[in-house]
């Protein structure tokens, strides 16, 4: 990938990743990790990665960006009020945050990487499919395990429970339809 | 073309920028937007390191760790869902019975 493009590319994804942590509205939250995302996914396919940056492209910003817009209507969530007085977290996240950088950066630029040339099948889905079907069989097989036991976890937890505490409490989402 | 360094680089900085988000949001879903930015800074340091080496095991490990990622934002939304059950917010901070 040409400099050019990828200085494009980074510079957006790292904006859209500001906007993601430092804006009120969840939406919009919600929306600059959507730029984030296919920004990383555009990066990928510039690594030679075409198999794994389309799904980035379609499992993240189809499924799981879908998934918490679906949860943030479902709650209705508006703008977060102002947060004030917690200025030592902010702080030491800022400290923390900028300390962690400087520590990537000093290994980073002190370590000289030569990259391979790759065949013309590099990250074909082939060549994935290959991997996934050979070396990592048994992983692949735990993951689908993992998915399962996901499902049946997410409907236990997420299922409505008759709850005493619930009674005494304004109605939202056992409200029923108004028909 | 670009080195592979700062692929690298822009992998360090977006998951500074999604612990910050961890750190300093209250609301739980920003919270787990946040996560879902870290763990896309790690799959695009997985990416240039497997480019770097010519090996495709990174994008392997890149495709388990996208199926966790999406395990994790349901059961985590499933757990909101139910947290906003209770306490009809999604604040971090009304969230206290277990505060000592």
């Amino acid at each position: 990938m040409p400099l050019g493009i990828f200085a494009f590319f980074a510079t957006l994804a790292v904006i859209s990743a500001l906007g993601v942590i430092l804006q009120r509205s969840p939406v919009h939250s919600l929306l600059a990790l959507i730029v984030t995302l296919l920004c990383v996914a555009a990066l990928m396919i510039g690594l030679d990665a075409l198999a794994v940056g389309l799904l980035q492209a379609i499992v993240y910003v189809g499924a799981i960006v879908v998934l918490f817009l679906f949860v943030i209507w479902l709650l209705n969530l508006e703008r977060d009020p102002e947060e004030s007085g917690r200025l030592g977290i902010k702080l030491l996240a800022a400290v923390g945050a900028a300390a962690l950088v400087g520590e990537l950066t000093a290994f980073l630029t002190r370590t000289h990487m030569s990259q391979q040339t790759v065949n013309s099948d590099y990250g074909s889905m082939a060549q994935l499919a290959g991997l996934i079907f050979g070396n990592y069989l048994i992983a692949f097989e735990v993951t689908s395990l993992l998915l399962l036991v996901a499902v049946v976890g997410v409907v236990a937890v997420a299922r409505r429970w008759p709850s005493p505490r619930l009674a005494n409490r304004p109605p939202t989402l056992s409200a029923k339809p108004q028909t | 073309m670009t080195p592979i360094n700062y692929y690298l680089g822009l992998g360090a900085l977006l998951f500074a920028i999604g612990t910050v988000g961890v750190l300093i949001r209250r609301n739980l879903i920003v919270v787990f937007m946040s996560i879902e930015l870290m763990l896309n800074a790690v799959n695009l340091t997985f990416i240039a390191l497997g480019r770097a080496m010519g090996s495709a095991d990174g994008q392997v490990i890149v495709f388990f760790v996208m199926i966790v990622a999406g395990v994790e934002a349901a059961v985590g939304l499933g757990i909101i869902l139910a947290a906003f059950r209770n306490r009809l917010t999604v604040n971090a901070d009304e969230f206290n019975l277990l505060r000592w």
